[in-house]
């Protein structure tokens, strides 16, 4: 009845995405990056970097955020409307919540 | 209920509504589908949408008579100088409870219910996403207006006003259970607006009729839509707000304690970043159902569909951006004063594209001021209005004057009662037909509409004056000596207020007298027409009240306004559109219904959306009581989702009538 | 309560992880009455599954839970007095290695997921079990540390720093517990074959959730452990 009218590439994408994504090889390799990437956090906070140190570690926590979302959770591969209702979320409590902590005076020192 | 399993007999059209009823268990085995068509079961455990829709609607009717009257008592309180109604704690705890009540359980789930009952009707789907969730929003929203308000029986209702600042909600300044109550009975209706929030969105963006894209959906899918996500962002923000509370009160921390070197604005700031997003959450589904009734009593499309459509999305995006102007007065700073301020302004704009299209809508159009035309036409100008005072809000010189004066209260009523409360009640006028099959009397609705409009302005509109003279809000009472002379006299506009709110009063109960008129025993008003407006969207192409596979065939959807350019054809050349009638909507509909589908596959009903339910204000009595409560509900929440995810699919065979043996249709069941 | 939370929580995960059969039912609410293939019932607008939309939603939704709890966290962080402090506190080696821990059960959750795609059923139970496995190991260090603040005299109303530090670590275990009931009850579903719809999808839930809290408590580390260091 409805199955010829609606969205006809719905299974094709469905396959699609079980061949696309990362091989279990591929996946070893990525936790290896994130551990060493773990390593290298845990490393900065002995070793004296100056005022390198807020950046780098911000900067890496954003690095193995993404790596997780992007390639663990799919978000690469997968269709984009999961990836935009998630960063919509994602975004939204940034933004809010940055702009409440600036309020009182957090960033400021 | 249960007939949902049973595919429907096609070809025999005339005979379709009388399929026998499938025969209701006697056995509750522990993972049987419940079946019951007739009595309260068929209710209680329902997963229809259109039921849960109606059951919305009539709880969250009962919740707004519970808050009018409380609002009434306040009123009462405030006619004359030197009120002695009300205690001046007795009064702390009905305008909080008034605040809440309408918030939360009025205007919330009204506009749930519409949603609930219409977004699967507007975009051609049998029901939700996932049926038994909706059941379970309904539920948990029940069972937490339910215990919110058992407080008055448990030592008294909140008292902190409705945004609850802290640290005045702290156990000091608020000893009673009441915000305790407040506060989780809070966290339980959230997790129904959530709940409900994901079903809704998955619908609307997976189950639209073949053909419906997101652009061609009835403008009152869309902002309920918009609705939805604004929900599903802004409730865990409350939610965490809620908890510190909690864990304030009931354990000790003390996020919210100025001695300990808390800092109380973290709670304004929480609340608010909900609360912004929350003020369009109240008036944005009444705003999509003024622009269903707009183009339809104006004969019209809706004008600039794409437009109403992104200035929707677009105050719910920089509905995010505004939080803080509810906190002019609380010392943020003045650059932050300055960008929330123009952040501020900035809303303004989108909510301007909105009025501007109605009234092109309504320019040139064939208008029928039907009661829910009135009704409609009525919220552009109330709410044009409270907008109004709302820009004088976003000048924070301004606002510092008006913080927590009546101005305040005569601004968000015009705004609340009239956008959103005005739009509901349109919506009640236009839609009753298609859920009820009966028309509400229109002469009656014509006074309902007037002495609503008079009684609104009489109450509300005063309160700019005595807000601008002083008066400060939550102010208990008032005393002859302060208030004022000639014009500007407290008295004299406290009094009118008053009497106002009991002409809005009379108002609202003609609309119960309405209702009861059309649907009283013996009742002489005839059934509606099916398509008795000459309306335009889709959820019209199937018989009134719809049936509970809502159409008989799933609608091909190749226009906005489906139903309208089914039922007229254009003749015009070029830019040039001329409709002319080709087959009226009685013969649309019989066309879906001669090709109907020929099975049609619901979801059965479910005890365990309720068990669940339950299962949550045992626990909250438990944070207040006893720990061993929470215990108990954790085990009633753990049973009930064992319960949930291991009962069948459907309901037994042995449940159809008639049995499984020799009849072809049934074998196909038992083998689902 | 927390409680609500937990309940809520599960209930959706419960949904997602155990109810597969319902929802392939639920799709079909859109009239399909094609049940013999593997695809009967998907008839969707997107042609995306309704499950994994849902838990997409619900993940953005928790963004705004953990961004409130770690701004308050953030906000309160240097509230307390002198000689209970993250500075005098943490452990960072220790706590290292639990983040390394739950960073490794992320590595079997996937492999579990790329398993069960193959639909290579007995490796899926074994990765996610391995996974459980691990997050337990993380909760049991996470509630070891807690007992040796606790032993040091930070209690959760000692100060604005603990309420809000034990605040956002506790909901993050609650979040890891219920992620280790899920896993646990998905081996138990693969076994008895109580997933009758597609396994593969159910599996894949379970995994975007515990990614999730993997996540979460990424930003956590940082935030929290090393940058006061």
């Amino acid at each position: 009845m409805t199955d010829t009218l609606e969205t006809p590439s719905s299974q094709d994408e469905h396959a699609a995405d079980e061949h696309h994504g990362p091989s279990d090889k591929q996946f070893v390799t990525i936790f290896l990056i994130l551990a060493a990437i773990t390593a290298v956090e845990v490393a900065v906070t002995y070793i004296d970097i100056g005022p390198l140190f807020l950046p780098v570690l911000l900067g890496l926590m954003v690095v193995k955020f993404f790596t997780v979302v992007l390639y663990f959770m799919h978000i690469k591969f997968d269709n984009n409307v999961f990836g935009r209702l998630f960063y919509i979320g994602l975004g939204l409590a940034v933004f809010v919540y940055a702009a409440a902590l600036s309020t009182f005076q957090f960033f400021a020192g | 209920m249960a007939i949902i399993e049973r595919p429907t007999e096609i070809p025999d059209t005339a005979n379709r509504g009388v399929r026998p009823a499938p025969k209701a268990s006697t056995n509750y085995g522990y993972l049987r589908r419940p079946v019951e068509t007739t009595g309260w079961r068929s209710w209680a455990f329902t997963v229809d949408h259109k039921k849960i829709g109606i059951m919305y609607g009539a709880v969250a009717m009962f919740f707004f008579i519970l808050g009018g009257l409380e609002a009434a008592l306040i009123r009462l309180q405030l006619a004359g100088p030197d009120g002695t109604i009300l205690s001046a704690d007795k009064y702390n705890q009905m305008f909080t409870m008034h605040a809440t009540t309408m918030v939360f359980l009025f205007v919330m789930p009204m506009a749930a219910a519409f949603a609930n009952y219409f977004i699967p009707l507007q975009i051609g789907a049998r029901d939700v996403a996932f049926p038994r969730l909706n059941a379970l929003s309904l539920w948990v929203f029940v069972f937490g207006g339910v215990f919110l308000n058992t407080s008055w029986f448990l030592g008294g209702g909140a008292d902190g006003g409705w945004f609850m600042y802290a640290p005045n909600s702290s156990v000091p300044f608020s000893p009673t259970n009441g915000v305790d109550f407040w506060g989780l009975g809070l966290q339980i209706t959230g997790i129904a607006s959530l709940v409900g929030a994901i079903n809704l969105i998955v619908t609307v963006l997976n189950m639209r009729a073949p053909g419906m894209s997101m652009m061609k959906m009835p403008i009152f899918t869309w902002m309920a839509f918009v609705v939805q996500m604004l929900l599903l962002f802004a409730i865990p923000v409350i939610t965490v707000a809620l908890f510190l509370l909690m864990f304030q009160r009931s354990f000790g921390a003390q996020f919210f304690s100025v001695e300990a070197g808390a800092d109380p604005l973290l709670w304004q700031h929480l609340f608010w970043i909900f609360g912004h997003p929350e003020v369009y959450i109240l008036v944005l589904p009444s705003f999509g159902i003024i622009s269903e009734v707009l183009p339809v009593f104006s004969k019209k499309p809706l004008f600039g569909y794409p437009f109403v459509v992104f200035s929707g999305a677009a105050i719910g995006f920089v509905g995010w951006g505004v939080w803080a102007h509810h906190m002019f007065a609380s010392g943020l700073g003045p650059v932050s004063v300055a960008v929330f301020s123009v952040a501020t302004m900035a809303i303004a704009v989108p909510t301007g594209v909105k009025i501007i299209n109605w009234t092109l809508t309504l320019w040139g159009g064939k208008l029928t001021f039907t009661t829910a035309m009135l009704f409609a036409v009525g919220l552009i100008v109330q709410f044009t209005i409270g907008g109004l005072s709302g820009v004088t809000h976003a000048v924070a010189p301004s606002d510092t004057q008006q913080t927590d004066t009546y101005y305040i209260v005569a601004h968000f009523h015009y705004v609340i009662f009239g956008g959103a409360v005005l739009g509901l009640f349109s919506g009640f006028y236009y839609w009753w037909p298609k859920v009820f099959g009966k028309l509400l009397s229109e002469s009656l609705g014509k006074w309902n509409f007037w002495l609503m409009i008079a009684g609104m302005n009489l109450t509300f509109g005063p309160m700019h004056i005595i807000g601008l003279q002083g008066q400060p809000r939550r102010m208990y009472r008032w005393t002859e000596f302060r208030a004022g002379e000639g014009f500007f006299n407290l008295g004299f506009w406290n009094l009118v207020a008053t009497i106002g709110t009991f002409v809005l009063g009379v108002g609202i109960l003609l609309f119960l007298v309405n209702i009861w008129i059309t649907h009283r025993p013996n009742s002489k008003t005839p059934p509606a027409p099916a398509d008795p407006w000459d309306a335009r969207s889709l959820e019209w192409i199937t018989s009134s009240p719809p049936k509970e596979y809502n159409f008989a065939r799933t609608p091909q959807v190749s226009q906005l306004d489906e139903f309208f350019h089914r039922k007229y054809e254009d003749v015009g050349e070029g830019d040039k559109h001329e409709y002319v009638q080709k087959m009226t909507g009685e013969e649309v509909i019989q066309f879906e219904e001669d090709n109907a589908d020929p099975n049609i596959h619901l979801p059965a009903p479910s005890y365990w959306p309720m068990v669940l339910a339950f299962a949550l204000p045992v626990m909250a009595y438990g944070v207040i009581y006893n720990t061993l409560l929470i215990v108990a509900g954790a085990a009633i929440a753990t049973m009930a989702m064992f319960g949930w995810a291991l009962e069948p699919a459907d309901a037994e065979a042995s449940d159809f009538d008639p049995p499984v043996e020799g009849d072809e249709m049934s074998k196909e069941l038992a083998n689902v | 309560m927390s409680e609500s939370l937990i309940s809520d929580t599960v209930k959706d995960a419960v949904e997602i992880v155990k109810d597969h059969h319902h929802d392939v039912h639920d799709h079909d609410v859109h009239g399909g009455d094609d049940h013999s293939g593997d695809h009967g019932g998907h008839h969707t607008s997107l042609g995306l599954s309704n499950t994994k939309l849902a838990m997409w939603l619900f993940l953005g939704s928790e963004c705004l839970l953990f961004g409130g709890l770690i701004s308050t966290y953030m906000l309160y962080r240097n509230r307390h007095s002198e000689n209970l402090g993250p500075d005098q506190l943490w452990d960072i080696p220790f706590t290292s290695a639990t983040s390394f821990v739950l960073l490794t059960s992320s590595l079997t959750m996937v492999l579990a997921v790329s398993a069960a795609k193959r639909k290579d059923l007995r490796n899926t139970k074994i990765y996610l079990g391995v996974t459980a496995l691990l997050g337990g190991l993380f909760l049991a260090g996470q509630i070891y540390e807690f007992t040796v603040f606790y032993r040091e005299g930070l209690g959760f109303t000692t100060s604005l720093f603990s309420s809000s530090f034990f605040t956002l670590t506790g909901f993050h275990g609650v979040h890891v517990s219920i992620g280790i009931i899920m896993l646990v009850a998905m081996i138990g579903m693969l076994s008895k074959e109580k997933v009758s719809g597609d396994e593969a999808e159910a599996v894949e839930m379970v995994g975007l959730y515990w990614h999730f809290v993997d996540i979460v408590w990424i930003i956590i580390f940082t935030l929290v452990y090393l940058i006061p260091a």
